[in-house]
């Protein structure tokens, strides 16, 4: 478990780093290497060239403001799930945060980082989605922002382009009158989730004027279902079966040796009628 | 007033050092060696065709690349059968480096040594077989079909079919009023020391001398087969075994591949050399553990008694059986517990399939055992309606039975006899520890919660310290500090401490003063290995008696410079005194007239000198003694002790997600005298852990074609911290053994041993259905559910 030849550059500033990766078709970015490292570990993957951008200053940024949240490429998850005002502006990143892998990991790992390798099963890149945030990244051609919609394109793959770095990913606010709740079920404290789901619900007084819910490990991308419709305005056990049903439209749960697709399925259900129906109520008490 | 230090609660002096990260490991000796790797077979079942290692060759930092076919003399042959049985007519073991065929991912084919790890790799990479891919044989099922064959030679796969009885089981379950027939299955695990396999080697060519330093559970063992495999003398070969990361059985198992070609290569090459296991190796070429599938028939009476119990039962032995048939050997003897059958007959094969090798792991048979004979007590008490501890207790073997008989031979070709124990009493101890009377309000008070609970109950016996021998060599220094070596090895169990403590209360010496080297052959060649609960038995009792001797001896030579008789002497806190009187003389000052000199070289030696001391018509050593305050001994039992334990468990089944949360676990645990309640303890707790994970989480995941799917902690679900219980409620019995002097019993496997016996019956106690198989995921039961929902009642 010893990885394969590569060179190493740590360049000192951002635009040495896009230098660096246009020069090198095999380049990998590194940042936190929390899931980068055991992959070169395993041989699973070998690239030619890592541009360590730790160096790049002025990215380790956590940054609130009434608008939401932005946070900088080198923001460990520690550093963001931590700071009381990204709690404030937008609860659901710290209790998405609290369920990534564990705390050594999250001292190391960055939240950019995770949103980039767009692993279905990770936390933040269905958070970014739920919260249709967007991620800003800078290439040869200059900084642009990608909308969430256009992120993720496929299992484990985004739109960033080869020769860009990913610089800030941006977490809206909690819009008024909102709720949000998450759960996530794994076989052990800290792992990849069997299945989680995350819920935003906005409400006019006990009515539900919009509800959405995103998914962890029960599709092969990041996925995040309306689920206003289904709920028709009201929170019920009725309305809670039909929104869990019209979300497992839209997911394909896969067996794999922890569980089976029926149980992801069951939990997904489980889980959506919690989520939703704890949001609901968040979102009251934010009202009153 | 020095105080007696057994049975005391004295802190670890072991963990200073190695919570600081300063425990010294193999993989810090020698940070200068050439580093070894190890090509290993990707596939489950293939004849090697060709190696082409010449792309290797031309790798800068490459020093060695061996095939089968540079191996010479012993080291071409298969590795030892290190425990033959005459049972096992089909015994196999691999070859060092695979010759013509392998049997399993992982085995070893071709072996680098390089500057460093790195180099190796990039070297393995490039090394090219050819193979023909042959049927895998994955799984029980597929093994006992016998539609493939792991082994050409090796008809049905079957390695060794064994049988034994006690009484005439089929007749006493025909006679029987009631009978019931299970089956029963356990997965595959596997030990996981944080530390993997490792050993580093250096050649003095001047001398002729090998030193290997290797993570072992017995030095001795590795040092007779590198010996008997590089073809040394046994006088040239040291092997030191330091620190050890955990070895929980899997380094029982010697030599591993790499433990003679590392040798062999610093041999050739004239430089220290290096291997050390990394942790998906330790998946797929170390040594796995548990896989059985057992069949039950029991005939018992309207209270419950077991009239006739008969057991058929299958064990996965993996590709090959160097450790023998251990471990279905525990199974079928140790099964029984706490019980006496009226009979008994139980019958294994033990079969060969395309996967890792199965040696002993913590527990070694023993889980599986249990769980077969507690799934028997609970379903004997669902099919008459009795509490489930009330048909326990009517199969009890009685306090005043002891030594009893089971009627069977022991996994060391001893009588499985049972020295003492006291079954009722731990019983009454164990329903208080959990409140099994007071369960059903509990459950009745979360049923109003909408929560589900179940309340499960286990009970084992286990057979600890099993022989031949260990031995001590106890030395009082002149500076009166107590230098003890005893053989086996240490892999973290607190031996510095728990032997000190012995050593200082047989001796009078401070606990400070006392200084352990275990695992060392230069200091102590004679030793057998630290398995089977047998650390504390078997080393505790030979350093109990060698210390007794080194006291006699400083007694005698006291009792002569005090003109005092023996019988009026004692010794405290290293001081040598006349009891009632302050004539005294410390330990140092004995150990210096114990060795007549000649040549003085500091004021305490001139004590000892020809003109000093000694009557000079006398020859300055007795004829039959020895120069130096020292004591040697051995300690060797007739057959191994008995300790037992009881835990209960107490679950919640998540309603909606079936999850398995653990509410409360106890347990009460009988292994005599204690040394170090505290090491105890500890003990459980780690065995616990290790229950938790069989029961709940760990299993190897094998596809058809023998692929392990889950070779990383991370799809290989080790329970964390956040898994086990927050606290385990520990109660003792101590009913002592009379085969050593101690009066102790093992405790080192105890812990893990009903772990699955007692959640599977938790969990079947909340869900009211059926639990058989083990270990059982949320996934798994949430299946369950709904089979059992959609069953006709």
């Amino acid at each position: 478990m010893k990885p394969a030849p590569f060179d190493y550059v740590r360049p000192g500033t951002l635009e040495e780093a896009l230098q660096a990766l246009a020069g090198h078709p095999e380049a990998k970015v590194l940042a936190g290497g929390q899931s980068l490292v055991p992959l070169l570990s395993m041989r699973l993957a070998a690239p030619a060239v890592l541009v360590d951008i730790n160096d790049l200053p002025g990215l380790d940024h956590v940054r609130v403001s009434a608008d939401g949240v932005r946070v900088g490429a080198l923001a460990r998850h520690a550093a963001v799930l931590r700071d009381p005002d990204v709690a404030r502006v937008q609860p659901l990143v710290p209790l998405a945060l609290a369920n990534v892998a564990h705390a050594t990991i999250r001292n190391r790992g960055t939240t950019v980082g995770s949103l980039v390798h767009a692993d279905a099963a990770a936390e933040m890149p269905m958070v970014l989605r739920l919260l249709d945030g967007s991620l800003d990244v800078v290439g040869p051609g200059g900084r642009r922002t990608i909308p969430v919609a256009e992120l993720y394109v496929g299992p484990l793959e985004s739109s960033l382009h080869h020769d860009e770095i990913a610089v800030e990913a941006f977490f809206p606010a909690l819009a008024p009158h909102t709720g949000v709740a998450f759960e996530e079920i794994a076989r052990r404290h800290g792992d990849y989730a069997m299945c989680g789901v995350a819920a935003v619900v906005t409400v006019e007084g006990d009515r539900v004027v919009k509800a959405s819910a995103g998914y962890l490990s029960v599709s092969d991308i990041p996925t995040v279902v309306d689920l206003t419709e289904a709920l028709d305005g009201s929170i019920s056990d009725a309305s809670l079966a039909a929104a869990a049903e019209a979300a497992l439209e839209q997911l394909d749960p896969e067996t794999d040796i922890h569980a089976t697709a029926d149980y992801r399925a069951h939990l997904a259900r489980v889980l959506t009628a919690r989520v939703v129906t704890a949001a609901y109520e968040n979102a009251r008490e934010e009202k009153a | 007033m020095t105080t007696r230090m057994m049975g005391a609660k004295v802190q670890r002096v072991e963990d200073d050092r190695l919570v600081r990260g300063t425990g010294r490991y193999v993989d810090d000796v020698a940070p200068d060696a050439l580093h070894a790797a190890v090509l290993r077979s990707p596939h489950a079942h293939a004849r090697i065709v060709s190696i082409d290692v010449d792309a290797v060759l031309d790798v800068e930092g490459v020093h060695a690349v061996w095939t089968h076919e540079d191996l010479e003399g012993a080291m071409a042959d298969p590795l030892p059968l290190l425990i033959p049985h005459p049972t096992l007519t089909h015994g196999r073991t691999q070859y060092a480096l695979a010759k013509d065929e392998v049997n399993y991912v992982g085995e070893a084919i071709a072996f680098v040594v390089a500057d460093d790890r790195y180099v190796a790799e990039d070297a393995l990479a490039r090394i090219v077989v050819e193979y023909e891919l042959l049927p895998a044989v994955v799984g029980i099922e597929a093994a006992r079909s016998g539609a493939n064959l792991v082994h050409d030679d090796v008809p049905g796969n079957v390695a060794a079919r064994m049988e034994q009885s006690n009484g005439d089981a089929a007749a006493a379950i025909a006679a029987a009023p009631h009978t019931l027939s299970l089956d029963l299955h356990i997965e595959r695990s596997a030990c996981m020391p944080m530390e993997g396999r490792g050993t580093v080697a250096r050649w003095d060519p001047d001398q002729g001398r090998l030193q290997v330093w290797t993570s072992t559970q017995t030095s001795t063992g590795v040092r007779a087969a590198v010996a008997a495999k590089l073809g040394l003398d046994l006088g040239q070969v040291d092997v030191i075994t330091p620190d050890v990361g955990g070895g929980f059985g899997v380094k029982i198992v010697h030599p591993w591949p790499e433990e003679l070609l590392v040798p062999l290569a610093a041999q050739r090459l004239g430089t220290a050399v290096k291997f050390t296991e990394d942790r998906r190796e330790h998946f797929i070429s170390s040594a796995h553990e548990r896989a059985q599938v057992h069949h039950v028939e029991v005939g018992f009476d309207d209270e419950g008694r077991v009239l006739g119990l008969d057991v058929r039962f299958w064990h996965d032995h993996g590709a090959y059986t160097p450790y023998g048939l251990i471990v279905p050997i525990i199974t079928s003897t140790q099964l029984l517990g706490p019980y006496k059958p009226g009979a008994y007959h139980v019958q294994f094969d033990s079969l060969y399939t395309n996967t890792v090798i199965v040696t002993p792991y913590r527990g070694a048979g023993r889980p599986q055992g249990c769980f077969v004979m507690e799934r028997t007590m609970d379903a004997i008490a669902a099919e008459l309606g009795l509490d489930r501890a009330d048909v326990r207790a009517a199969n009890f073997i009685q306090p005043d039975e002891f030594p009893y008989d089971q009627g069977l031979i022991f996994q060391d070709g001893r009588e499985l006899k049972y020295d003492s124990g006291d079954y009722p009493a731990m019983l009454d101890k164990i329903k208080e520890l959990v409140d099994w009377d007071g369960f059903e309000s509990f459950r009745a008070e979360k049923a109003a919660e909408g929560k589900r609970v179940g309340l499960g109950l286990a009970c084992y016996v286990e057979g600890t310290g099993v022989g031949p021998y260990e031995g001590a060599h106890v030395h009082i220094e002149t500076s009166g500090k107590v230098k003890v070596a005893t053989g086996l090895t240490s892999q973290g169990q607190g031996h510095q401490t728990a032997f000190a403590q012995i050593v200082a209360d047989e001796l009078g010496v401070r606990f400070e003063d006392v200084e352990i080297t275990t695992g060392d052959t230069r200091r102590m060649p004679y030793a057998v290995g630290t398995f089977a609960s047998r650390a504390a038995v078997m080393s505790g009792s030979a350093i109990h008696l060698a210390a007794k001797r080194a006291k006699e001896k400083a007694l005698r030579i006291a009792a002569d410079a005090l003109e005092a008789d023996v019988d009026d002497l004692e010794i405290v806190d290293g001081v040598v005194s006349v009891k009632g009187t302050d004539s005294s003389i410390p330990l140092g000052t004995v150990a210096v007239l114990s060795n007549p000199l000649r040549y003085a070289f500091d004021e305490a030696s001139k004590a000892a000198t020809q003109f000093n001391v000694g009557d000079p018509t006398k020859p300055p050593v007795a004829e039959d003694d020895e120069p130096g305050l020292e004591g040697k001994d051995f300690y060797s039992p007739p057959r191994s002790t008995f300790a037992s334990g009881m835990h209960a468990v107490i679950v919640e089944t998540d309603v909606e997600t079936a999850e398995i949360r653990i509410l409360k676990y106890a347990v009460v645990h009988d292994c005599g005298h204690l040394i170090n309640p505290m090491i105890v303890e500890g003990q459980i707790h780690g065995g616990v852990a290790q229950g938790v994970g069989g029961a709940l989480y760990e299993r190897m995941a094998y596809d058809e074609s023998g692929q392990l799917l889950n070779a990383s902690f991370m799809d290989f679900l080790m329970p964390y911290v956040t898994e086990v219980p927050t606290s385990i409620e520990i109660d003792h019995l101590e009913t002592p053994s009379p085969l050593n002097p101690l009066g102790i019993k093992g405790a080192g496997e105890a812990g893990v041993i009903p772990g699955s016996a007692a959640f599977a019956a938790a969990i079947e106690d909340a869900e009211r259905l059926p639990i058989t198989a083990m270990p059982i995921s949320p996934s798994e039961l949430f299946a369950l559910r709904q089979a059992h929902a959609q069953e006709p009642k």
